[in-house]
Protein backbone atom coordinates (compact mmCIF):
# COMPACT_ATOMS: atom_id res chain seq x y z
CA UNK A 1 0.00 0.00 0.00
CA UNK A 2 1.45 3.77 -0.95
CA UNK A 3 2.27 6.06 1.48
CA UNK A 4 -0.31 8.58 2.01
CA UNK A 5 1.17 11.92 2.17
CA UNK A 6 0.11 13.74 5.44
CA UNK A 7 1.64 17.43 4.59
CA UNK A 8 -1.31 20.18 4.09
CA UNK A 9 -1.76 20.77 0.47
CA UNK A 10 -0.90 24.35 -1.19
CA UNK A 11 -3.03 27.27 -0.28
CA UNK A 12 -6.94 26.84 -1.29
CA UNK A 13 -6.30 23.16 -2.12
CA UNK A 14 -8.63 22.28 1.50
CA UNK A 15 -6.91 21.60 4.88
CA UNK A 16 -5.18 18.80 3.88
CA UNK A 17 -5.13 14.77 4.23
CA UNK A 18 -7.46 13.76 7.33
CA UNK A 19 -5.08 10.90 7.77
CA UNK A 20 -6.34 7.89 10.51
CA UNK A 21 -5.10 4.34 11.01
CA UNK A 22 -8.28 3.07 12.49
CA UNK A 23 -9.81 1.85 8.95
CA UNK A 24 -8.14 2.40 5.68
CA UNK A 25 -11.29 3.12 4.08
CA UNK A 26 -10.89 6.48 6.37
CA UNK A 27 -7.99 7.43 4.53
CA UNK A 28 -9.42 6.65 1.28
CA UNK A 29 -12.09 9.33 1.93
CA UNK A 30 -9.55 11.74 2.72
CA UNK A 31 -8.24 11.54 -0.88
CA UNK A 32 -11.40 11.86 -2.11
CA UNK A 33 -12.30 14.75 -0.10
CA UNK A 34 -9.43 16.64 -1.41
CA UNK A 35 -9.03 15.63 -5.49
CA UNK A 36 -10.58 17.84 -7.70
CA UNK A 37 -14.14 16.34 -8.20
CA UNK A 38 -13.99 14.01 -5.61
CA UNK A 39 -14.66 10.96 -7.72
CA UNK A 40 -11.68 8.78 -8.20
CA UNK A 41 -10.80 6.53 -5.57
CA UNK A 42 -7.06 5.66 -5.38
CA UNK A 43 -6.36 1.95 -3.34
CA UNK A 44 -4.93 -1.78 -3.69
CA UNK A 45 -8.20 -3.85 -5.25
CA UNK A 46 -6.99 -6.17 -1.82
CA UNK A 47 -7.45 -3.32 0.76
CA UNK A 48 -11.37 -2.71 -0.96
CA UNK A 49 -11.81 -6.41 -0.70
CA UNK A 50 -10.35 -6.72 2.75
CA UNK A 51 -12.73 -3.96 3.71
CA UNK A 52 -15.85 -5.53 2.30
CA UNK A 53 -14.75 -9.48 3.58
CA UNK A 54 -14.59 -7.80 6.93
CA UNK A 55 -17.70 -5.49 7.56
CA UNK A 56 -20.02 -8.71 6.38
CA UNK A 57 -18.85 -11.68 8.65
CA UNK A 58 -21.26 -14.39 8.68
CA UNK A 59 -21.27 -16.69 11.87
CA UNK A 60 -22.38 -19.90 11.71
CA UNK A 61 -25.05 -19.84 14.07
CA UNK A 62 -24.36 -22.64 16.40
CA UNK A 63 -23.77 -22.64 20.40
CA UNK A 64 -22.40 -24.90 23.03
CA UNK A 65 -23.44 -24.02 26.38
CA UNK A 66 -24.26 -21.18 28.17
CA UNK A 67 -21.81 -18.39 26.20
CA UNK A 68 -24.61 -19.11 23.41
CA UNK A 69 -26.99 -17.46 25.40
CA UNK A 70 -25.13 -14.45 25.51
CA UNK A 71 -24.52 -14.80 21.61
CA UNK A 72 -28.34 -14.70 21.07
CA UNK A 73 -28.76 -12.03 23.44
CA UNK A 74 -25.49 -10.35 21.19
CA UNK A 75 -28.14 -10.61 18.03
CA UNK A 76 -30.77 -9.72 19.79
CA UNK A 77 -32.50 -6.50 20.00
CA UNK A 78 -30.74 -4.53 22.04
CA UNK A 79 -27.01 -5.48 21.07
CA UNK A 80 -28.37 -6.35 17.69
CA UNK A 81 -25.34 -7.76 15.88
CA UNK A 82 -26.37 -6.57 12.38
CA UNK A 83 -24.96 -3.70 12.67
CA UNK A 84 -21.87 -4.65 12.15
CA UNK A 85 -22.31 -7.37 9.65
CA UNK A 86 -22.69 -10.21 11.68
CA UNK A 87 -25.94 -12.35 11.28
CA UNK A 88 -25.98 -16.40 12.00
CA UNK A 89 -26.53 -18.77 9.39
CA UNK A 90 -27.67 -22.26 9.76
CA UNK A 91 -25.71 -24.49 7.43
CA UNK A 92 -21.57 -24.10 7.57
CA UNK A 93 -21.45 -23.60 3.95
CA UNK A 94 -22.51 -20.00 4.14
CA UNK A 95 -20.93 -19.24 6.63
CA UNK A 96 -17.29 -17.01 7.20
CA UNK A 97 -16.64 -17.47 11.11
CA UNK A 98 -17.24 -20.21 13.78
CA UNK A 99 -18.34 -18.66 17.15
CA UNK A 100 -17.36 -21.52 19.84
CA UNK A 101 -19.41 -20.12 22.32
CA UNK A 102 -19.02 -22.39 25.93
CA UNK A 103 -17.41 -25.71 26.70
CA UNK A 104 -16.91 -28.43 24.16
CA UNK A 105 -17.12 -31.72 25.46
CA UNK A 106 -14.76 -34.58 24.24
CA UNK A 107 -17.72 -36.37 22.43
CA UNK A 108 -18.46 -32.87 21.11
CA UNK A 109 -15.21 -31.94 19.76
CA UNK A 110 -15.09 -34.09 16.54
CA UNK A 111 -18.29 -32.62 15.26
CA UNK A 112 -16.97 -29.62 16.10
CA UNK A 113 -13.72 -29.70 14.17
CA UNK A 114 -15.58 -31.73 11.41
CA UNK A 115 -18.05 -28.09 11.01
CA UNK A 116 -15.04 -25.85 11.06
CA UNK A 117 -13.77 -28.26 8.19
CA UNK A 118 -17.04 -27.41 6.17
CA UNK A 119 -17.09 -24.21 6.40
CA UNK A 120 -15.36 -22.93 2.81
CA UNK A 121 -11.68 -20.52 2.94
CA UNK A 122 -11.25 -18.11 4.20
CA UNK A 123 -12.79 -18.60 7.56
CA UNK A 124 -11.87 -17.37 10.96
CA UNK A 125 -12.66 -18.79 14.96
CA UNK A 126 -13.63 -16.79 17.79
CA UNK A 127 -13.45 -18.95 20.79
CA UNK A 128 -16.08 -17.25 23.00
CA UNK A 129 -15.39 -18.09 26.96
CA UNK A 130 -13.15 -19.17 29.22
CA UNK A 131 -14.18 -22.45 28.81
CA UNK A 132 -14.24 -22.84 24.81
CA UNK A 133 -10.05 -20.84 25.72
CA UNK A 134 -9.05 -23.60 28.21
CA UNK A 135 -11.53 -25.46 29.82
CA UNK A 136 -12.38 -22.56 32.20
CA UNK A 137 -13.94 -23.73 35.16
CA UNK A 138 -14.02 -27.58 33.96
CA UNK A 139 -10.62 -27.47 33.82
CA UNK A 140 -9.75 -29.50 37.36
CA UNK A 141 -11.42 -32.59 38.09
CA UNK A 142 -12.47 -33.01 35.35
CA UNK A 143 -13.03 -35.88 32.64
CA UNK A 144 -15.58 -34.59 30.00
CA UNK A 145 -14.26 -31.84 28.85
CA UNK A 146 -12.26 -30.49 26.09
CA UNK A 147 -8.86 -28.10 27.72
CA UNK A 148 -9.59 -25.73 25.22
CA UNK A 149 -10.95 -25.25 21.71
CA UNK A 150 -7.57 -24.57 20.56
CA UNK A 151 -5.85 -28.39 20.85
CA UNK A 152 -8.38 -29.08 17.70
CA UNK A 153 -8.79 -25.71 15.15
CA UNK A 154 -6.84 -22.62 15.07
CA UNK A 155 -8.31 -19.96 16.93
CA UNK A 156 -8.00 -16.04 15.72
CA UNK A 157 -9.52 -14.15 18.75
CA UNK A 158 -10.07 -15.39 22.30
CA UNK A 159 -12.55 -13.52 24.40
CA UNK A 160 -12.28 -13.88 27.71
CA UNK A 161 -15.35 -14.51 30.20
CA UNK A 162 -17.97 -16.39 32.11
CA UNK A 163 -19.83 -15.53 29.99
CA UNK A 164 -18.61 -12.50 28.35
CA UNK A 165 -21.01 -9.76 28.00
CA UNK A 166 -22.45 -9.17 24.20
CA UNK A 167 -19.91 -6.22 24.52
CA UNK A 168 -17.52 -8.25 24.94
CA UNK A 169 -18.01 -10.54 22.06
CA UNK A 170 -18.71 -7.50 20.31
CA UNK A 171 -15.00 -6.08 21.05
CA UNK A 172 -13.68 -9.52 19.92
CA UNK A 173 -15.71 -9.24 16.45
CA UNK A 174 -14.28 -5.60 16.40
CA UNK A 175 -10.74 -7.31 16.67
CA UNK A 176 -11.14 -10.00 14.26
CA UNK A 177 -12.07 -7.34 11.42
CA UNK A 178 -9.10 -5.49 12.22
CA UNK A 179 -7.30 -8.39 11.78
CA UNK A 180 -9.08 -9.29 8.42
CA UNK A 181 -8.22 -5.70 7.09
CA UNK A 182 -4.12 -6.31 7.11
CA UNK A 183 -4.23 -9.56 5.98
CA UNK A 184 -2.76 -10.33 2.59
CA UNK A 185 -5.26 -12.05 1.50
CA UNK A 186 -4.48 -11.49 -2.74
CA UNK A 187 -0.95 -11.18 -2.14
CA UNK A 188 -1.03 -14.55 -0.34
CA UNK A 189 -3.40 -16.45 -3.36
CA UNK A 190 -0.72 -15.16 -5.63
CA UNK A 191 2.04 -16.74 -3.97
CA UNK A 192 3.85 -13.10 -3.30
CA UNK A 193 3.22 -13.77 0.25
CA UNK A 194 4.01 -16.89 2.21
CA UNK A 195 0.63 -18.44 2.79
CA UNK B 1 -50.21 -50.81 -6.05
CA UNK B 2 -48.58 -48.87 -3.16
CA UNK B 3 -45.17 -47.30 -4.39
CA UNK B 4 -42.64 -48.42 -2.11
CA UNK B 5 -39.91 -46.38 -0.04
CA UNK B 6 -36.99 -46.89 1.62
CA UNK B 7 -37.11 -46.22 5.35
CA UNK B 8 -34.27 -43.60 6.13
CA UNK B 9 -32.14 -43.07 9.00
CA UNK B 10 -32.15 -38.78 9.60
CA UNK B 11 -29.60 -36.93 12.07
CA UNK B 12 -31.11 -34.14 13.76
CA UNK B 13 -28.34 -32.51 15.59
CA UNK B 14 -25.91 -32.11 17.45
CA UNK B 15 -25.58 -28.52 15.59
CA UNK B 16 -28.88 -28.09 14.37
CA UNK B 17 -30.81 -24.78 15.34
CA UNK B 18 -33.62 -26.33 16.90
CA UNK B 19 -32.59 -28.52 19.03
CA UNK B 20 -31.73 -26.17 21.49
CA UNK B 21 -27.94 -26.70 22.61
CA UNK B 22 -26.35 -29.98 21.35
CA UNK B 23 -28.64 -33.00 21.25
CA UNK B 24 -28.56 -35.44 18.54
CA UNK B 25 -32.24 -37.05 17.68
CA UNK B 26 -31.80 -40.41 15.53
CA UNK B 27 -34.44 -40.09 13.60
CA UNK B 28 -36.25 -43.02 11.56
CA UNK B 29 -38.18 -41.77 8.65
CA UNK B 30 -40.83 -43.34 6.42
CA UNK B 31 -41.00 -40.48 3.94
CA UNK B 32 -42.08 -37.00 6.02
CA UNK B 33 -43.31 -39.57 8.65
CA UNK B 34 -41.20 -40.46 12.01
CA UNK B 35 -41.30 -44.01 12.78
CA UNK B 36 -38.62 -44.01 15.47
CA UNK B 37 -37.00 -41.88 17.70
CA UNK B 38 -33.94 -41.70 19.53
CA UNK B 39 -32.55 -38.95 21.36
CA UNK B 40 -28.41 -39.42 21.46
CA UNK B 41 -27.35 -36.85 24.46
CA UNK B 42 -24.37 -36.86 26.29
CA UNK B 43 -23.12 -34.09 23.66
CA UNK B 44 -22.73 -31.44 26.81
CA UNK B 45 -22.00 -33.47 30.00
CA UNK B 46 -19.84 -31.65 32.04
CA UNK B 47 -19.74 -33.97 35.27
CA UNK B 48 -20.33 -31.48 37.70
CA UNK B 49 -21.52 -34.19 39.65
CA UNK B 50 -18.39 -35.38 39.78
CA UNK B 51 -16.71 -31.82 40.32
CA UNK B 52 -18.44 -30.60 43.42
CA UNK B 53 -17.38 -34.24 45.84
CA UNK B 54 -13.68 -32.49 45.64
CA UNK B 55 -15.23 -28.62 45.74
CA UNK B 56 -16.57 -27.01 49.43
CA UNK B 57 -19.80 -26.10 49.33
CA UNK B 58 -19.69 -22.33 48.41
CA UNK B 59 -17.16 -23.41 45.46
CA UNK B 60 -20.20 -25.96 44.16
CA UNK B 61 -22.23 -23.01 44.21
CA UNK B 62 -20.42 -21.20 40.99
CA UNK B 63 -20.72 -25.07 39.49
CA UNK B 64 -24.50 -25.18 39.94
CA UNK B 65 -24.63 -21.75 37.76
CA UNK B 66 -22.84 -23.45 35.21
CA UNK B 67 -22.95 -26.66 35.09
CA UNK B 68 -26.15 -26.80 35.70
CA UNK B 69 -29.37 -25.85 34.02
CA UNK B 70 -28.04 -22.34 32.51
CA UNK B 71 -30.69 -20.70 31.49
CA UNK B 72 -31.96 -20.54 35.40
CA UNK B 73 -28.71 -20.13 37.46
CA UNK B 74 -30.42 -18.87 40.36
CA UNK B 75 -32.70 -22.06 40.42
CA UNK B 76 -29.96 -24.59 40.44
CA UNK B 77 -28.13 -22.49 43.27
CA UNK B 78 -31.70 -22.37 45.22
CA UNK B 79 -31.71 -26.19 44.66
CA UNK B 80 -28.35 -27.08 45.90
CA UNK B 81 -28.63 -24.93 48.98
CA UNK B 82 -31.86 -25.83 50.11
CA UNK B 83 -30.14 -29.59 50.28
CA UNK B 84 -27.29 -27.97 52.08
CA UNK B 85 -29.51 -26.04 54.39
CA UNK B 86 -31.67 -28.77 55.45
CA UNK B 87 -28.76 -31.39 56.22
CA UNK B 88 -26.50 -28.39 58.15
CA UNK B 89 -30.14 -26.95 59.82
CA UNK B 90 -28.85 -23.51 58.69
CA UNK B 91 -31.60 -20.93 59.69
CA UNK B 92 -31.83 -18.77 56.88
CA UNK B 93 -32.87 -15.10 57.94
CA UNK B 94 -36.45 -14.25 56.51
CA UNK B 95 -35.38 -11.04 54.53
CA UNK B 96 -33.26 -13.25 52.67
CA UNK B 97 -35.63 -16.22 52.19
CA UNK B 98 -38.08 -13.36 50.59
CA UNK B 99 -35.16 -12.18 48.56
CA UNK B 100 -34.62 -15.53 47.16
CA UNK B 101 -38.31 -15.82 46.20
CA UNK B 102 -38.23 -12.79 44.15
CA UNK B 103 -35.22 -13.33 42.43
CA UNK B 104 -36.35 -17.37 41.81
CA UNK B 105 -39.36 -15.60 40.36
CA UNK B 106 -37.60 -13.31 37.78
CA UNK B 107 -35.65 -16.03 36.74
CA UNK B 108 -38.46 -17.92 35.52
CA UNK B 109 -39.55 -15.10 33.80
CA UNK B 110 -35.64 -14.93 32.16
CA UNK B 111 -36.32 -17.77 31.82
CA UNK B 112 -39.73 -18.41 30.03
CA UNK B 113 -38.56 -15.63 27.73
CA UNK B 114 -35.86 -17.49 26.35
CA UNK B 115 -37.74 -20.31 25.66
CA UNK B 116 -40.80 -18.62 23.96
CA UNK B 117 -38.62 -16.38 21.75
CA UNK B 118 -36.34 -19.56 21.10
CA UNK B 119 -39.46 -20.95 19.94
CA UNK B 120 -40.81 -18.71 18.22
CA UNK B 121 -38.03 -18.66 16.20
CA UNK B 122 -38.09 -22.30 15.81
CA UNK B 123 -41.77 -21.92 14.34
CA UNK B 124 -40.72 -19.00 11.76
CA UNK B 125 -41.83 -16.25 14.08
CA UNK B 126 -38.49 -14.10 14.57
CA UNK B 127 -40.64 -11.21 15.93
CA UNK B 128 -40.68 -13.73 19.03
CA UNK B 129 -37.53 -13.82 19.50
CA UNK B 130 -36.32 -10.53 19.56
CA UNK B 131 -39.60 -9.02 21.51
CA UNK B 132 -38.69 -11.87 24.29
CA UNK B 133 -34.99 -10.70 24.56
CA UNK B 134 -36.21 -7.33 24.69
CA UNK B 135 -38.06 -7.70 28.14
CA UNK B 136 -35.23 -10.46 28.92
CA UNK B 137 -32.92 -7.59 29.19
CA UNK B 138 -34.77 -5.66 31.03
CA UNK B 139 -34.75 -8.34 33.74
CA UNK B 140 -30.98 -9.39 33.29
CA UNK B 141 -30.50 -5.42 34.23
CA UNK B 142 -32.13 -6.26 37.66
CA UNK B 143 -29.96 -9.28 38.25
CA UNK B 144 -26.93 -7.35 37.19
CA UNK B 145 -27.72 -4.39 39.55
CA UNK B 146 -28.20 -6.96 42.55
CA UNK B 147 -25.81 -9.73 42.01
CA UNK B 148 -23.13 -8.11 39.09
CA UNK B 149 -23.99 -11.22 36.83
CA UNK B 150 -26.03 -11.32 34.02
CA UNK B 151 -26.28 -14.81 33.78
CA UNK B 152 -24.20 -16.91 36.49
CA UNK B 153 -24.95 -14.92 39.80
CA UNK B 154 -23.43 -17.20 42.49
CA UNK B 155 -25.70 -14.86 44.29
CA UNK B 156 -27.22 -17.01 47.03
CA UNK B 157 -24.70 -18.31 49.81
CA UNK B 158 -25.43 -21.47 52.65
CA UNK B 159 -27.55 -19.32 54.77
CA UNK B 160 -28.67 -16.20 52.95
CA UNK B 161 -27.80 -14.13 49.65
CA UNK B 162 -24.36 -12.36 48.88
CA UNK B 163 -25.62 -8.85 49.17
CA UNK B 164 -28.51 -6.81 49.90
CA UNK B 165 -30.41 -4.97 46.64
CA UNK B 166 -28.83 -1.90 45.89
CA UNK B 167 -31.15 1.23 46.56
CA UNK B 168 -33.72 1.55 43.70
CA UNK B 169 -33.75 -1.25 43.02
CA UNK B 170 -37.36 -2.07 44.58
CA UNK B 171 -38.89 1.05 42.13
CA UNK B 172 -37.06 -0.62 38.93
CA UNK B 173 -38.39 -3.56 40.13
CA UNK B 174 -41.95 -2.90 40.55
CA UNK B 175 -42.19 -0.72 37.31
CA UNK B 176 -40.76 -3.67 35.37
CA UNK B 177 -43.96 -5.56 37.21
CA UNK B 178 -46.47 -3.15 36.24
CA UNK B 179 -45.08 -2.43 32.70
CA UNK B 180 -44.65 -6.80 32.02
CA UNK B 181 -48.16 -8.13 31.86
CA UNK B 182 -48.78 -5.85 28.69
CA UNK B 183 -46.05 -7.54 27.09
CA UNK B 184 -47.41 -10.73 27.16
CA UNK B 185 -50.40 -9.80 26.07
CA UNK B 186 -48.12 -8.48 23.08
CA UNK B 187 -47.08 -11.72 22.76
CA UNK B 188 -50.59 -13.86 23.12
CA UNK B 189 -51.23 -11.25 20.33
CA UNK B 190 -48.62 -12.26 18.34
CA UNK B 191 -48.92 -16.35 18.81
CA UNK B 192 -52.81 -17.20 20.50
CA UNK B 193 -54.75 -16.17 17.60
CA UNK B 194 -52.87 -16.62 15.33
CA UNK B 195 -53.64 -19.59 12.14
CA UNK B 196 -49.97 -20.52 11.27
CA UNK B 197 -49.42 -21.17 15.32
CA UNK B 198 -52.62 -23.08 15.97
CA UNK B 199 -51.80 -25.51 13.02
CA UNK B 200 -48.25 -26.07 14.53
CA UNK B 201 -49.55 -26.19 17.68
CA UNK B 202 -52.81 -27.40 18.52
CA UNK B 203 -53.27 -31.14 18.72
CA UNK B 204 -49.88 -31.56 17.78
CA UNK B 205 -47.51 -34.00 20.19
CA UNK B 206 -50.77 -34.73 22.70
CA UNK B 207 -48.67 -36.03 25.67
CA UNK B 208 -51.44 -38.04 27.49
CA UNK B 209 -51.86 -37.68 31.20
CA UNK B 210 -50.31 -41.51 31.91
CA UNK B 211 -47.18 -41.29 30.22
CA UNK B 212 -46.88 -37.86 31.53
CA UNK B 213 -47.03 -39.99 34.92
CA UNK B 214 -44.95 -43.12 33.60
CA UNK B 215 -41.96 -40.80 32.40
CA UNK B 216 -42.05 -39.04 35.08
CA UNK B 217 -42.63 -35.88 33.51
CA UNK B 218 -42.76 -32.52 35.35
CA UNK B 219 -43.24 -28.93 35.66
CA UNK B 220 -44.87 -27.36 32.39
CA UNK B 221 -44.62 -30.12 30.52
CA UNK B 222 -46.84 -32.14 33.18
CA UNK B 223 -49.16 -29.29 34.18
CA UNK B 224 -50.19 -28.97 30.18
CA UNK B 225 -50.80 -32.81 30.38
CA UNK B 226 -53.39 -32.48 33.50
CA UNK B 227 -51.20 -33.16 36.61
CA UNK B 228 -51.82 -30.36 39.08
CA UNK B 229 -48.47 -30.87 40.87
CA UNK B 230 -45.67 -27.75 41.55
CA UNK B 231 -43.54 -28.12 44.47
CA UNK B 232 -44.04 -24.77 45.54
CA UNK B 233 -47.12 -25.86 46.26
CA UNK B 234 -46.89 -29.04 47.12
CA UNK B 235 -43.46 -28.67 49.27
CA UNK B 236 -43.67 -25.39 50.01
CA UNK B 237 -40.20 -23.99 50.25
CA UNK B 238 -38.53 -20.58 51.12
CA UNK B 239 -41.37 -18.23 52.01
CA UNK B 240 -44.04 -19.70 48.82
CA UNK B 241 -46.21 -20.68 51.35
CA UNK B 242 -47.06 -17.18 52.40
CA UNK B 243 -47.61 -15.75 49.15
CA UNK B 244 -51.21 -16.35 46.73
CA UNK B 245 -50.63 -17.51 43.30
CA UNK B 246 -52.54 -20.00 40.96
CA UNK B 247 -50.80 -23.36 39.28
CA UNK B 248 -51.92 -22.89 35.66
CA UNK B 249 -52.85 -26.74 34.28
CA UNK B 250 -54.43 -27.45 31.01
CA UNK B 251 -55.94 -30.75 29.73
CA UNK B 252 -54.71 -31.13 26.64
CA UNK B 253 -51.51 -32.27 26.32
CA UNK B 254 -50.31 -30.62 23.45
CA UNK B 255 -47.91 -27.76 22.55
CA UNK B 256 -50.41 -25.56 22.41
CA UNK B 257 -51.56 -25.82 26.49
CA UNK B 258 -47.71 -25.91 26.89
CA UNK B 259 -47.75 -22.69 25.76
CA UNK B 260 -50.63 -21.19 27.57
CA UNK B 261 -49.55 -22.91 31.23
CA UNK B 262 -45.71 -21.57 30.56
CA UNK B 263 -47.49 -17.96 29.72
CA UNK B 264 -49.43 -17.97 32.44
CA UNK B 265 -47.11 -19.29 34.85
CA UNK B 266 -45.02 -16.05 33.83
CA UNK B 267 -47.98 -13.95 35.03
CA UNK B 268 -48.26 -15.67 38.29
CA UNK B 269 -44.58 -14.68 38.97
CA UNK B 270 -45.09 -10.73 38.56
CA UNK B 271 -47.95 -11.36 41.03
CA UNK B 272 -45.69 -13.10 43.70
CA UNK B 273 -43.00 -10.91 42.89
CA UNK B 274 -45.34 -7.94 43.67
CA UNK B 275 -46.56 -9.87 46.97
CA UNK B 276 -42.99 -10.79 47.81
CA UNK B 277 -41.97 -6.88 47.62
CA UNK B 278 -44.70 -5.57 49.56
CA UNK B 279 -43.81 -8.15 52.55
CA UNK B 280 -40.18 -7.58 52.26
CA UNK B 281 -39.11 -6.94 55.59
CA UNK B 282 -36.09 -5.53 56.65
CA UNK B 283 -33.40 -7.09 58.29
CA UNK B 284 -30.03 -9.64 58.17
CA UNK B 285 -29.86 -11.32 54.72
CA UNK B 286 -27.19 -13.78 55.70
CA UNK B 287 -27.03 -16.21 58.62
CA UNK B 288 -24.68 -15.43 61.22
CA UNK B 289 -21.61 -18.06 61.72
CA UNK B 290 -21.89 -19.96 58.68
CA UNK B 291 -17.87 -20.72 57.83
CA UNK B 292 -16.61 -20.60 54.28
CA UNK B 293 -15.50 -24.22 54.51
CA UNK B 294 -18.97 -25.25 56.00
CA UNK B 295 -18.69 -28.56 57.52
CA UNK B 296 -22.05 -30.96 57.23
CA UNK B 297 -23.27 -33.44 59.74
CA UNK B 298 -22.89 -36.96 58.45
CA UNK B 299 -26.00 -38.23 56.51
CA UNK B 300 -27.89 -37.50 53.67
CA UNK B 301 -30.64 -35.78 52.32
CA UNK B 302 -32.72 -35.11 49.06
CA UNK B 303 -34.67 -31.70 48.87
CA UNK B 304 -36.32 -30.81 45.70
CA UNK B 305 -37.32 -27.32 44.08
CA UNK B 306 -39.17 -25.88 41.03
CA UNK B 307 -36.81 -25.26 38.35
CA UNK B 308 -38.72 -22.76 35.31
CA UNK B 309 -38.43 -26.42 33.63
CA UNK B 310 -39.84 -28.79 36.61
CA UNK B 311 -39.35 -30.47 39.90
CA UNK B 312 -35.21 -30.25 40.10
CA UNK B 313 -34.22 -32.35 43.24
CA UNK B 314 -30.22 -32.68 44.56
CA UNK B 315 -29.60 -35.49 46.77
CA UNK B 316 -26.87 -34.86 49.05
CA UNK B 317 -24.87 -37.40 51.30
CA UNK B 318 -22.44 -36.35 53.55
CA UNK B 319 -19.66 -38.02 55.46
CA UNK B 320 -18.74 -34.92 57.34
CA UNK B 321 -16.07 -32.91 55.65
CA UNK B 322 -16.13 -29.94 53.96
CA UNK B 323 -17.23 -31.14 50.89
CA UNK B 324 -20.13 -33.64 49.77
CA UNK B 325 -19.46 -37.47 49.41
CA UNK B 326 -22.26 -37.83 46.94
CA UNK B 327 -24.50 -35.35 44.60
CA UNK B 328 -26.95 -36.52 42.47
CA UNK B 329 -29.06 -33.67 40.39
CA UNK B 330 -32.18 -34.86 39.43
CA UNK B 331 -32.73 -33.03 36.15
CA UNK B 332 -36.49 -32.06 35.16
CA UNK B 333 -35.26 -31.66 31.37
CA UNK B 334 -34.00 -34.77 31.42
CA UNK B 335 -37.50 -37.12 31.89
CA UNK B 336 -38.98 -34.06 29.96
CA UNK B 337 -37.05 -34.70 27.01
CA UNK B 338 -37.92 -38.59 27.35
CA UNK B 339 -41.39 -38.18 27.74
CA UNK B 340 -41.71 -36.02 24.92
CA UNK B 341 -39.06 -38.51 22.29
CA UNK B 342 -41.75 -41.18 23.41
CA UNK B 343 -45.30 -39.91 22.03
CA UNK B 344 -43.59 -38.60 19.04
CA UNK B 345 -43.46 -41.25 16.96
CA UNK B 346 -46.06 -40.75 14.20
CA UNK B 347 -46.08 -37.14 13.66
CA UNK B 348 -43.86 -35.22 10.45
CA UNK B 349 -40.52 -34.14 11.33
CA UNK B 350 -41.98 -30.39 11.07
CA UNK B 351 -43.45 -31.56 14.31
CA UNK B 352 -40.51 -33.06 15.73
CA UNK B 353 -39.13 -29.57 15.78
CA UNK B 354 -42.62 -27.84 17.35
CA UNK B 355 -43.04 -30.61 19.94
CA UNK B 356 -39.46 -31.03 20.85
CA UNK B 357 -39.09 -26.48 21.27
CA UNK B 358 -42.29 -27.64 23.70
CA UNK B 359 -40.12 -29.30 26.30
CA UNK B 360 -38.17 -26.69 26.76
CA UNK B 361 -35.15 -28.46 27.53
CA UNK B 362 -31.70 -27.05 27.96
CA UNK B 363 -29.14 -29.73 27.23
CA UNK B 364 -26.84 -29.17 30.57
CA UNK B 365 -29.55 -29.47 32.43
CA UNK B 366 -30.15 -32.92 30.85
CA UNK B 367 -26.46 -33.95 30.76
CA UNK B 368 -24.72 -31.94 33.74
Amino acid sequence: MPDLPQKPLPDGQGEGFRVSTASPIDKLVGMIDVLPGGTVILSSVEQVLNWGRSSSLWALGFGLACCAIEMMAAAAGRFDMDRIGTFFRGTPRQADLIIVSGRCTIKMAPIVRRLYEQIPEPKYVISMGSCATCGGPFYYDNYSILKGIDTIIPVDVYVPGCPPRPEALYEGILKLQEKIKKEPFLRRRAGVVPA
Amino acid sequence: MALRTEELILNLGPQHPSTHGVLRMILTLDGENILEVEPDIGYLHSSVEKMMEYRTYVQSVSLADRGMDYLAALANEEALLRAVETLGKIEVPPRAQWLRVIFLEFQRIASHLVWLGTWGADLGATTMFLWCFREREQVLDLFEKSTGGRLHHVYFRPGGVYEDIPDGWVEQALAFCEEFPGHIAEYEGLFTANPIFEVRTKGVGVLPKDVAMNMGACGPVARASGIAFDVRTAFPYEKYAEVEFDIPVQQAGDCFARYQVRVEEMRQSVRIIQQCIAKLPPGEIRAPKVPITLRLPKGEVYTRTESPRGDLGVFLVSEGEEHPYRVKIRAPAFSNLYALSEIMRGWKIADVIAILGSTDIVLSDVDR
